[in-house]
């Protein structure tokens, strides 16, 4: 099951390559349909794992390279399997959202599809070799996506988010060898319930090769740089398959492996972890501020986003009494309905930019008559985003400020500036875009079409449930949250 | 020489026939095919013999007089204890094979250049195989050495076989700095004897687990120091590690390219089989000392090998540095000899064994497809790589997996390499180079990408066509294919090196 659910996409690929001809239409309707199978396979997935039960389940297990005790090992807990459910959804909507690609369609297709296949292995992986090899494979999509579809200094951006990430992931080798040559396994559902405490290296120092690795990949300031780059010269499918589920394989191994495998050591690194969080959080939203172009402005604030999930995960450095599993489980939300969010904007930003061949927010205005489908879209992200009562946003964020505030009062209080920022900016930029005077030059403009909608409502839907009712995914998490809390107690 | 001697020796020694049989086929006036077909076919033989050699010394079968078999194991001695017969050289025989029927088959449309001295190209790289074989069979000094200059000295031929001013010069180059590296050997050799009183490397271990017994840090002491040392010198120059890599761009810039391909690959891991040979066997109880005179060698071979690579335009230039770097990443593995467990099952040589074969395999790819290429664009520019993609989807490709494999990006065998011989040294307490190699995979990626990069994004500049070679097509798809098969299935291989180096050391 979970095997097919890895596999499907690279298959697609491959079956793109090999068997398809060169016929755009084709191309594009057999992606689909791979996207769509795919979506339904996430879905069978999320469904059947009970998370009343807990821990892992739906394993698949071989010797695959028995003597370095290399296993491939495939499970699902709680924490991971609403972020397969998040890649399934972000894989059909960054397919619906490449429909207007113009050149080389068939590579394209095919490295979207081995893109979600590198996604899907990083959180369905439970050996540390296997994990750390799906982590690496998404590198070579993303540098072909960037470079070859993208815009702007797209060369550039790609090579600088190769490097950046290849350089985390070295730290992270340095650090899975090291645990592994000190315990003997690469068995992560084994790794998390031992004591990692006497490694042949100190174990602060292997947690910091982990964060690093990580923090990156979040991003966390200062290591944020090739966000912006990647995000603004990404083509639109890119940006959101990079925004919805690339940012949240930092989260991810953040909470599964420097929290889950060094409980003590996040426990004494959660002021510093706090204190990182809020810079993101406020830097980033200060930086977004300044920013006309909307894709920048967009990803701009994902750092700021991103802040949020460090700062719920801090909130293990609560004193005893105060500690509660729910600011975990604010950040694990929080990376699942930033992806959502993030997504549909993205996605927008990409339909307005297709139709009106400009980011440049002065140049815009009044768009909303013109394509009023498209704006409440739009506005739905923007409030999202901005963290509305009643969408998705809301409920990552309160849960979040509710696990930190007994920890650190005032560093949360700081850190509710950012969403006060955030509101600013997000209404800015919709007022200006959408709204306004309307302008002679975007007469022609049209609105969304059925194909380009597809994305827009998949994503709304899932904001506005998830909204309405945030048990669907916050039950799941937290119960791989609960899994691993008991160790944060002692 | 007695029947047994015959029967163990007979890998070299039917390479060397065959060698004798492509020179009578050229003679004869045949079509072309027939040198080519003579040399490649008739590699089954030695293959043959060899295979038989590996299941003789893993006992599954016993051709040889039972009673020797029984007396000394795994580790069958030929011509008085001078060459040893075991799976450690015997892996390394097969490797040897594997490069010159790949690099033969790949240089059929390329021989063209020099077409009234196809089959002096042929005879000599087996030669040099030949000479490679009884390197990494070589169990004493004296034989080591003649091995090392038989395997050499087909080599300059080789490098200088072009026949322009570049191709002169490599050879020149070659035969001066090898010579220099030559007589620092045998004067390391001569210390070491003098120390020992013995060529034999068992003899030697003897000697020097006495001297050294209870001492760390001086190699026991110093004559035997400025030996070792020089040995090193010697071998470096084989293996292209820093500082002993002067050599290494120019001749691989100058020499034909089914030339540089075989000596980026072969003579590099026999020098690696001599290496671990003398020092697992004679300087055994001196490991702590030389591991960290080869950890340091490895740290500055990956620095200096990648930061040179990523101002290189010429590719041939730049898969020197990145053969540099390389011989950096496996004196990884050899400096973490410290990492054996107690049953002798040391797991620095193994992984340094598997990614040997690794880069065998990758580095031939690389060069193939080069070759191909080469055949389009008639520059080693790599910016005359430029729109590849378009004008060679699957060569394009080919080269992308070599190089990712160099880079060390999954799913290729340059990752599981990488991954065992960084696991390896972890565990010899050798974070710290571990840490320098991981850097140094970032920045490798930068100069290996941007070959990528001008394949799949430049425009093309021009749309020269080439006859299609189906056997250099065949030599691509095999060692490209080989990359991702090996790097999704690593075990294999692994489990024939670990068997390479159980029970001799």
């Amino acid at each position: 099951m979970l095997t097919a659910t890895v596999f499907l996409p690279l298959a697609g690929a491959i079956a793109i390559m090999v068997l398809l001809g060169n016929n755009p239409r084709g191309v594009k309707w057999f992606a689909a349909a791979i996207g769509i199978a795919e979506f339904v396979l996430s879905i069978i997935v999320f469904v059947k794992y009970d998370s009343a039960v807990g821990g892992f389940q739906l394993a698949e297990r071989f010797d695959w390279i028995p003597l370095m005790d290399i296993q491939y090992h495939l499970a699902i807990d709680g924490l991971s399997a609403p972020l397969i459910l998040l890649t399934g959804l972000l894989g059909l909507a960054a397919i619906y959202s490449s429909w207007s690609v113009a050149t080389r369609h068939k590579e394209y297709f095919a490295w979207l599809l081995v893109l979600q296949t590198a996604v899907m292995g990083v959180f369905a992986a439970q050996d540390f070799i296997l994990f750390f090899i799906f982590w690496e494979l998404e590198l070579i999509p993303m540098f072909f996506l960037i470079s070859i579809w993208g815009s702007g200094r797209k060369e550039y951006s790609a090579m600088k988010f190769l490097l950046f990430t290849f350089t985390g992931s070295a730290f992270m080798l340095v650090g899975l060898l090291t645990v592994f040559f000190s315990v003997n396994t690469f068995d992560m559902t084994q790794l998390v319930e031992m004591d990692l405490n006497n490694l042949i290296l100190p174990s602060q120092l292997v947690f910091a090769f982990f964060f690093i690795g990580f923090a990156i990949k979040l991003p966390i300031w200062p290591v944020h740089t090739w966000l912006p780059d990647a995000h603004t010269d990404a083509p639109t499918a890119v940006s959101v398959m990079l925004a919805g589920v690339l940012l949240k394989m930092g989260g991810y191994g953040l909470i599964r492996i420097n929290v889950s495998m060094f409980p003590d050591v996040a426990v004494d690194a959660a002021v510093p972890m706090a204190i990182l969080a809020v810079i993101s959080i406020i830097y980033g939203a200060m930086i977004t501020f300044r920013q006309s172009d909307l894709k920048r402005l967009v990803a701009n604030s994902s750092v700021s986003h991103m802040g949020f999930v460090l700062l719920g995960i801090s909130s293990i450095g609560a004193t005893a009494g105060n500690l509660s599993p729910i600011g975990l489980t604010g950040a694990a939300m929080q990376m699942f309905t930033h992806g959502t969010i993030t997504g549909l904007l993205f996605v927008m930003v990409g339909v307005v930019y297709d139709k009106a061949h400009t980011r440049h927010v002065p140049d815009l205005g009044g768009l909303a008559t013109r394509m009023p489908i498209a704006a409440v879209a739009f506005i739905v992200a923007g409030l999202a985003s901005l963290g509305l009562p009643g969408t998705s946003g809301f409920a990552a964020e309160i849960m979040i400020f509710l696990g930190t505030f007994p920890a650190y009062g005032a560093i949360t209080a700081l850190a509710t500036v950012g969403v006060l920022l955030a509101a600013g900016y997000v209404l800015w930029m919709v007022q200006r875009t959408l709204f306004g005077p309307q302008r002679e030059r975007w007469e022609y403009l049209t609105d969304v079409s059925a194909v380009e909608a597809v994305a827009p409502v998949l994503l709304m839907a899932a904001i506005l449930i998830v909204g309405v009712y945030p048990a669907i995914v916050s039950d799941v998490f937290r119960s791989g949250i609960n899994d691993l809390f008991p160790r944060l107690m002692e | 020489m007695s029947p047994h001697d015959i029967y163990l020796l007979s890998p070299e020694i039917s390479l060397a026939a065959v060698a004798f049989m492509v020179v009578i086929a050229d003679m004869v006036n045949g079509p072309k095919r027939l040198v080519t077909g003579t040399a490649v076919i008739g590699l089954a033989i030695p293959l043959l013999f060899t295979v038989l050699l590996w299941g003789e010394v893993s006992d599954w079968w016993s051709l040889l007089d039972p009673q020797i078999g029984e007396q000394v194991g795994y580790s069958l001695p030929a011509l008085y204890g001078t060459l040893a017969v075991d799976r450690f050289a015997l892996f390394f025989k097969f490797l040897f094979i594997g490069s010159v029927g790949l690099v033969l088959l790949s240089s059929y449309g390329y021989v063209e250049r020099f077409a009234e001295r196809r089959s002096e190209f042929h005879v000599l790289i087996m030669l040099s195989a030949v000479g490679m074989m009884l390197m990494a069979a070589g169990t004493e000094l004296i034989t080591l050495y003649v091995a090392l200059e038989l395997a050499t000295l087909p080599l300059v031929a080789l490098a200088a076989f072009g026949g322009d001013r570049r191709s002169s010069e490599a050879g020149l180059k070659y035969l001066v700095l090898g010579a220099i590296a030559s007589a620092v050997l045998l004067y390391g050799m001569t210390l070491t004897f003098a120390f020992t009183g013995s060529t034999n490397l068992e003899s030697m271990a003897l000697v020097i687990g006495q001297a050294a017994a209870g001492t760390t840090g001086d190699f026991g002491g110093p004559l035997l120091a400025v030996g070792i040392v020089l040995l090193v010198a010697g071998f470096g120059f084989k293996i292209a590690a820093v500082p002993f890599h002067g050599w290494v761009p120019d001749v691989y810039e100058g020499s034909p390219l089914p030339a540089t391909a075989f000596l980026s690959v072969a003579s590099k891991a026999a020098g690696f089989a001599v290496i671990i040979r003398v020092f697992f066997t004679a300087f055994e109880s001196l490991e702590i000392d030389w591991s960290l005179l080869f950890a340091v060698i490895a740290a500055v071979s990956m620095t200096i090998g990648n930061l040179v690579a990523i101002a290189q335009t010429n590719v041939k230039r730049m898969l020197a540095y990145s053969t540099i770097a390389h011989a950096g990443y496996m004196l990884v593995g050899l400096a973490a000899v410290a990492s054996r467990t107690v049953d002798g099952v040391s797991i620095g040589s193994e992984t340094l064994l598997f990614y040997l074969g690794g880069y065998a395999v990758t580095n031939l790819a690389a060069f193939f497809a080069i070759m191909a290429i080469m055949e389009r664009t008639r520059s080693e520019l790599i910016e005359s790589f430029a729109g590849m993609s378009q004008r060679a989807p699957w060569l394009a490709l080919a080269l992308s997996v070599a190089l990712l494999s160099l880079t060390g990006i999954p799913p290729t065998v340059g990752f599981m390499a990488k991954l065992f011989v960084f696991g390896a040294a972890i565990k010899a307490d050798l974070a710290w180079l571990v840490a320098i190699g991981a850097v140094n995979s970032v920045i490798s990626a930068y100069f290996y990408l941007r070959v990528i990069r001008v394949m799949y994004l430049a425009e093309a500049t021009d749309d020269a066509k080439a006859p299609r070679v189906l056997s250099l097509d065949v030599s691509v798809a095999v060692t490209a294919v080989a990359v991702i098969v090996l790097g999704v299935w690593p075990q294999g291989l692994l489990e024939i090196a670990n068997r390479a180096v159980e029970r001799i050391f």
